[in-house]
């Protein structure tokens, strides 16, 4: 982890969302600093998602920001953007990583293709060149290279995962959301999509936001963590703080409530 | 004497369990002790008397009740532990306060070596020649902690439970570190492993890091000790049964 940078990579201030009459988020503030990653935790509907969608700039907040430092160092509110530098800043230096791998894939175009995408978006023509890098980065995911000119339909679930994790780190991102990347997986498969993850992310110096239920995949890959309940964020810490000696009385549901995190 | 490495004043620690009709478990009241550089505190005091949860809260692992805990490197200003920034907690852990365990939580699918070697490499970042010195370190640990060779290049997932204890140790002190919590780290080891160990603690200590530690084994704590302390000392209620 680098820690020469001054200023935080994502700060939230004050974040507010409601739908109709329900208050989905309220009041969450916290910052993520360059390689440091962050999990939200906790239970359906306690407004993790929403959070993530609101920091990804997917949704607007009813009330609060969100401030991003540019690669050059400034800080800009992303919801004082334009329209089209919001969409640049998810091309290149943002990645989300969806729960549903077709969310966040072209199930009809090969997986090249869906590597190259992002690379193309910013103005790269050379094909051999797209194809090499495609290949490559198949191989830092652990798909055979071979494969490339294959549709990601015919791809496993866990296979589909990675390749949605391949697209979006071929443009080098400084900041990953990720959403249940690894629910739905076999426990066999999640394991080596985490530790992929958890190499990709300190070889990368990213910082990521990682939304789960599962407090074994937070302890894994997380430095700290935010724990939610209907709407508002009830404890922050390291991860062992968190799970190891938890303070509000619904984490301690939580953590008591699984089996050995 | 210098300033202490470790200054504990005013310590308490208590668990609300909110959900066992909001039970408060008194465990530490009123820690002060003081550690400074080629000491070895040891904890002294019956299963329950909250000797783990004094190292955890020292690593931050557990956060006090009340109370301050600094940590002051030499030259430096003393950080407030029970303050800090998570970044901060985070630094103080990669480069100066280590905890030594018996349990190894394994990573999937990292070999025994780059998993020793890892505290290491972390700092090396892409210099081929600090990569190639971190193994070699690396190697020598292991070698010294009796894992053979052919083991090396095999996660220790499927390791027995000494070997994977051992690999452990090497991984939290290959790294030299400032203050070492050591909670137990030869329990259940053979005799030559556990004199390994505590040779190793005592290279530690001779190279000027500071200690706290439990030991179950009397003749180990006797051995590593330079000052013993009783956890009676810290309770409400002496030995007050859990």
């Amino acid at each position: 982890m680098v820690v020469a940078r001054s200023a935080p990579i994502l700060r939230a201030t004050k974040l507010t969302k409601r739908y109709g009459q329900r208050t989905a988020l309220i009041d969450a503030s916290f910052e993520l600093w360059s390689g440091e990653v962050l999990a939200i935790v906790g239970e359906s509907g306690s407004g993790k998602s929403t959070l993530l969608n609101v920091l990804a700039a997917r949704d607007r907040p009813d009330a609060g920001t969100v401030e991003f430092q540019l690669k050059d160092g400034t800080i800009e509110d992303v919801f004082q953007m334009t329209e089209a530098q919001r969409r640049l800043l998810a091309r290149t230096d943002w990645g989300f990583v969806h729960q549903n791998s077709a969310d966040g894939l072209r199930m009809d175009v090969s997986a090249g293709a869906n590597v190259g995408e992002r690379l193309m978006a910013l103005g790269d023509r050379h094909y051999g060149q797209l194809r090499a890098t495609a290949c490559d980065w198949l191989a830092r995911v652990e798909i055979d290279p071979s494969r490339v000119d294959d549709l990601p339909k015919h791809f496993s679930g866990g296979m589909r995962q990675r390749l949605q994790i391949a697209r979006n780190l071929v443009t080098r991102p400084r900041l990953v959301f990720m959403d249940e990347p690894t629910s739905g997986l076999d426990v066999s498969v999640q394991a080596k999509l985490l530790d992929l993850l958890r190499q990709l992310t300190q070889q990368m110096d990213l910082a990521s936001v990682i939304v789960t239920h599962d407090l074994a995949v937070a302890r894994l890959l997380a430095h700290r963590m935010i724990v939610m309940q209907r709407g508002c964020i009830v404890e922050t810490g390291l991860t062992d703080q968190v799970l190891d000696d938890p303070q509000h009385p619904y984490t301690q549901l939580l953590v008591s409530s699984v089996l050995q995190p | 004497m210098s300033i202490p490495i470790l200054r504990l004043t005013n310590v308490s620690k208590q668990f609300t369990l909110h959900h066992q009709n909001g039970l408060t478990l008194s465990v530490l009241n009123d820690v002060n002790l003081e550690v400074a550089a080629g000491e070895c505190v040891v904890l002294d005091g019956a299963s329950g008397m909250g000797k783990s949860t004094l190292l955890k809260l020292i690593y931050s692992n557990y956060r006090v009740s009340a109370g301050s805990i600094q940590y002051t490197e030499k030259g430096c200003k003393p950080l407030e532990l029970t303050t800090a920034n998570p970044r901060a907690l985070i630094d103080v852990r990669r480069h100066h306060i280590g905890y030594v365990s018996q349990f190894l939580r394994v990573i999937p699918r990292i070999s025994t070596l780059d998993l020793v070697a890892e505290p290491l490499l972390s700092e090396a970042g892409h210099n081929e020649q600090a990569i190639q010195q971190a193994r070699e370190i690396a190697s020598v640990w292991l070698t010294r902690l009796r894992i053979p060779e052919r083991l090396w290049g095999l996660a220790p997932a499927t390791f027995s439970g000494g070997e994977q204890q051992r690999v452990n140790i090497a991984r939290s002190m290959i790294k030299p570190r400032s203050l070492l919590l050591l909670d137990e780290p030869t329990a259940s080891l053979d005799a030559l492993n556990t004199q390994t160990v505590v040779t190793l603690i005592q290279e530690a200590i001779a190279a000027g890091a500071a200690a706290v530690g439990i030991f179950h084994d009397q003749a180990i704590g006797k051995q590593l000790a330079t000052r013993r302390i009783d956890m009676n000392n810290f309770r409400s209620i002496p030995c007050a049964a859990q």
